[in-house]
């Protein structure tokens, strides 16, 4: 199983960084990364393989999610399927 | 990796535009829980309910959670109740809307549907008592929906059912005075009615349906909208197309989430209602769709137009997207249920016969909208009448649900709070159709009916 994981508010110093020992913690392993900076605002998005998690999939959520709060960003975690049925025949 | 545009338009959708699952309706059979024995009959309801669905709100929100799309209700259609109560009157009726709005407390849904009854062609001793309790049952719970089927193509109309629903409409309106007539917001009366459909106020169990099934229906009146205005100057091939691949996309999230549910529970997968179903939140209205299409305001002339178009791209586009469409699948026009429909109506531009020429082309019918409080009974069965023949004439579903608000006249504002949203009362032609009603009797079915 696959997670999208999108980010996307104001750019400050270790975003990435501090995503990505979330998802180390958690066992999520990062498979891609694109991320582009538009004047001040940052967006990135992060394919991570999820089968290894050890948490529950919706606290994984949940934590990205308050962990983007508290840095005023916006993250949300979402299984890829969604993406894939949607834009796929 | 997935395309970044794709997975920036899928979260746009549901983060700007309103994108959600509006609900996930499991409908469960209670022909098993028939019995002579109020009480026993009473218990097998309530047991046979809360059993069946008991996993059902917490496995909705771990779909939300996997897919970070918001389900907004989780809900529980019933076979119709007249068809299990047969050997008993319209009091066990009552107690039974009462068993079924605990259920619905016990299982933490919003809405629970399936007080209802079929009745085409004439009555049943136990469809009578059924309807006989509904203003009763719809002021002593607060979850209960109820529906009544009074015509289909095949049986013609059963214009006494008509002429009852127009006093039962005006009983349920007074009975729940005290909070703008609400009761009238959960009763439907139907032509044609589905088998499957997820939607409120008019969902309940078919007999032809399994044990227990899954149907979804999708929204994004937002997604659609916005979607338009970004196509610009386009001529209305290019818009239709548009619109279709909207709706595709749309239904293939219906679809995820409804296999995704099914399986989930263990019960099999029903339906996908396509309908573009709106909310009173700004962006989330069918009427803005229209009004982007390029009408100064909903109602003008132009609007059956427009709406037929819309209609027909929605299902194009996800019939294709789901592996069994059903339900009402087409655009909503509930009044009080959109923000723009609201605003036309407030300002003149939307008039209840126009909005009866829109049910032509698209889903439902005239739905929720006020009418003034001292409407008489023969004006709202003549209301009926004229809707019900709309569905009748062309093969489709249509329905009514009108609010006679008690103690409010043309020009005042009813508010039912949350999803049933506020509405201003709409103004009616005040000629009565008091004689034609009370002849009774059934319009014959319609020539082509006969198509055997």
């Amino acid at each position: 199983m696959k997670a999208i994981i999108s980010v996307t508010g104001k750019d400050n110093v270790g975003i990435i960084a501090g995503v990505s020992s979330i998802c180390a913690e958690k066992g999520a392993n990062i498979l891609d990364i694109t991320q582009s900076v538009l004047d001040e605002y940052f967006a990135m998005i992060m394919l991570a393989d999820i089968d290894a998690l050890n948490i529950p999939f919706s606290e994984f959520v949940d934590l990205l999610s308050d962990y983007g709060k508290s840095r005023a960003l916006q993250i949300q975690t979402m299984h890829e399927d969604i993406f894939n049925t949607m834009h796929h025949i | 990796m997935i395309n970044t545009a794709d997975i920036l338009e899928t979260i746009n959708m549901i983060r700007q535009e309103n994108l959600d699952i509006r609900t996930i309706t499991m409908g469960i059979s209670l022909f098993d829980c028939v019995s002579e024995d109020e009480n026993r009959l009473i218990t097998n309801i309530y047991d046979k309910i809360t059993r069946s669905a008991e996993h059902l709100v917490k496995t909705g929100e771990e779909i939300e959670k996997k897919y970070g799309i918001p389900i907004v209700n989780k809900r529980v259609s019933v076979t119709p109740v007249s068809l299990i109560g047969g050997a008993h009157g319209p009091d066990t009726y009552v107690k039974i809307a009462k068993t079924l709005d605990k259920a619905a407390d016990t299982l933490g849904i919003n809405f629970i549907g399936g007080f209802s009854a079929l009745v085409d062609k004439g009555f049943t001793k136990s469809s009578e008592s059924l309807i006989a309790a509904i203003p009763e049952a719809l002021s002593t719970t607060g979850k209960v929906c109820s529906s009544v089927n009074v015509a289909t193509t095949k049986a013609g109309i059963n214009m006494d059912a008509i002429r009852l629903m127009g006093k039962t409409i005006k009983e349920t309106a007074y009975l729940t005075r005290d909070n703008y007539s609400i009761g009238c917001a959960k009763l439907v009366v139907f032509a044609n009615v589905p088998q499957d459909n997820p939607f409120m106020a008019g969902a309940f169990h078919g007999i032809g349906e399994p044990e227990c099934v899954i149907n979804v229906g999708v929204s994004g009146p937002g997604v659609v909208s916005s979607a338009i205005a970004r196509a610009g100057d386009c001529d209305l091939s290019t818009l239709a197309d548009i619109i279709k691949k909207t709706a595709f996309k749309i239904t293939r999230v219906g679809q995820l989430v409804a296999s995704e549910a099914a399986e989930r529970l263990g019960v099999p997968f029903g339906i996908v209602d396509l309908s573009l179903a709106p909310t009173p939140a700004i962006g989330d209205s069918v009427a803005r769709i229209l009004e982007n299409m390029g009408l100064e305001c909903c109602g003008a002339h132009g609007t059956t137009a427009a709406l037929a178009m819309l209609n027909d791209a929605v299902k194009k586009g996800g019939v294709m997207a789901s592996s069994h469409v059903g339900g009402l699948s087409g655009a909503f026009i509930p009044v009080s249920e959109d923000e723009g429909m609201i605003a036309a109506v407030a300002n003149g531009s939307l008039s209840i016969e126009k909005l009866e020429a829109m049910t032509a082309v698209c889903s439902v019918g005239l739905d929720m909208i006020a009418i003034p409080g001292d409407t008489s009974e023969a004006v709202i069965s003549g209301i009926i009448a004229d809707e019900i023949s709309i569905g009748v004439a062309n093969t489709k579903t249509t329905a009514v649900r009108v609010i006679p608000a008690y103690g409010k006249k043309e020009g005042d504002n009813v508010s039912f709070g949350g999803l049933l949203g506020y509405a201003p009362v709409i103004k009616l032609n005040p000629n009565s159709p008091e004689k034609f009603i009370s002849r009774g009797g059934r319009i014959p079915a319609p020539i082509h009916s006969l198509k055997n």
